[in-house]
């Protein structure tokens, strides 16, 4: 549990940006290319994905710690994730709508897309493969869901420029946007010396 | 048998789920680095599907409609953790070339859509059928990917030296960029098909290219509108 903050840091640069979320782990991959058209809307996905996994982070380590390890099943872990993050997600969005509307308004439409965003599942599971204690956890998922933003918002202002390009028809709708996915995938690899 | 026949090549052919659907993305971009590890994961997910398949069809008439969903997820978890436990037993290679993608094959999209689509109301043997029709079609696309990735990326095909010596493999190709380039490549030529097709005037429709079109669709008609379903219209 005694992360140091150098260790913390080494966690937030590590997982925000030398192994993207998407584009070198394939976590959170429908969202990343079907809610990237406009900055706005992407941007607007980040932020809700931001907060259900930190927030779900929080909730997984919590559970995994104070149940799972003294009942002695954690081969259990992936079924009561599952669960948790989904009945999560729902209690996150029905609190949101009492509360606070504003809110509400902005990520509302994006929560129930997250719940099946394998990268919510992904982050929970990686924090207990990698054994990082509550808070390390909570940081790592934070970092996870700050780089996502961060190559969703990229590819929207890409694919928003794209709209004018004369591309071949075949690859016209996905398949470009895969070609430059790939594309910032490998500007994304530059960053893998950043740490070791 | 017939119609175990029949279910068999819906799933390897006519609608496979990675080439035709488009479903279940994430793990067919993540494990394909190698033709090894993209017909393990395949088949790892076929067996998942097939038994999920069929104990979801046998207790389709037990199942309340309104729950079916977390039920479905709970007896596909399952499933999921019994074949990881196995695979730790006896393939360890694999599991630990597959990692954490193993657990996640529970949010693969693949099976909650065959659970809801066609084992919640068919009888069992062609719900387990078409679990292994599927599978096999899913196991089919990722070998495929997997091993034109190894090919290029490697010079190899199922860990053998296939090219010739004088051969410098594009290393790119086995690295997380090569998997969005196969796929894009794959995705185009699906989109040559469809229009070519729509040229001859054949019906096309079920070729969808995936999340690529709306995603807010594919994600709703996916899985998370079968997740808030009921749910939501009583919110409302």
């Amino acid at each position: 549990m005694a992360s140091t903050w150098k260790e913390l840091l080494m966690i937030l640069i590590g997982s925000s940006l030398v192994s993207n979320v998407v584009l070198s782990q394939f976590l959170g991959l429908c969202p990343f290319l079907g809610v990237s058209k406009k900055v706005e809307t992407a941007a607007g996905m980040g932020t809700a994905v931001i907060f259900v996994i930190t927030l779900a982070s929080a909730v997984a380590g919590v559970i995994y710690r104070f149940v799972l390890i003294p009942l002695d099943i954690t081969y259990l872990q992936t079924i009561v994730f599952i669960l948790v993050i989904a009945a999560l997600v729902q209690f996150v969005e029905m609190v949101l709508k009492k509360f606070m509307p504003g809110l509400y308004t902005a990520l509302g439409v994006y929560l129930p897309l997250i719940t099946t965003n394998c990268a919510v599942l992904g982050v929970a599971l990686n924090n207990v493969q990698k054994s990082y204690g509550i808070l390390a956890g909570i940081v790592n998922g934070f970092a996870t869901a700050a780089g996502f933003t961060v190559a969703i918002v990229i590819l929207a202002g890409i694919r928003e420029k794209m709209e004018y390009n004369d591309v071949p028809q075949s690859f016209r709708g996905m398949p470009i946007v895969l070609v430059t996915a790939g594309l910032m995938a490998i500007a994304f690899c530059g960053f893998a010396g950043l740490i070791r | 048998m017939n119609n175990a026949g029949e279910r068999l090549y819906n799933g390897i052919i006519k609608e496979n789920p990675t080439l035709v659907l488009m479903l279940g993305m994430c793990p067919t971009l993540a494990v394909t680095t190698s033709a090894v590890n993209g017909l393990g994961m395949g088949l790892t997910t076929m067996v998942v599907l097939a038994l999920s398949n069929a104990i979801i069809s046998l207790l389709r008439n037990m199942i309340p409609d309104k729950v079916r969903i977390p039920a479905f997820i709970v007896i596909i978890a399952s499933f999921v953790t019994v074949v990881q436990m196995a695979l730790q037993a006896y393939l360890p290679f694999l599991y630990d070339a597959l990692g954490i993608y193993i657990p996640l094959i529970v949010v693969n999209c693949i099976i909650l859509g065959r659970a809801e689509a066609y084992a919640s109301k068919n009888p069992v043997i062609p719900s387990f059928f078409d679990g292994v029709g599927m599978g096999l079609g899913f196991s089919l696309a990722l070998t495929m990917i997997g091993g034109i990735r190894e090919l290029l990326g490697a010079g190899k095909l199922f860990g053998f030296g296939v090219m010739p010596a004088s051969y410098v493999p594009f290393n790119i190709f086995i690295m997380a960029p090569g998997a969005f380039f196969v796929l894009a490549c794959l995705t185009a030529l699906q989109n040559k098909v469809k229009i070519n097709g729509e040229k001859k005037g054949r019906d096309m429709s079920k070729i969808q290219s995936g999340c690529s079109s709306d995603c807010m669709n594919c994600s709703d008609s996916g899985c998370s509108r079968r997740f808030y379903g009921e749910s939501r219209e009583e919110v409302k």
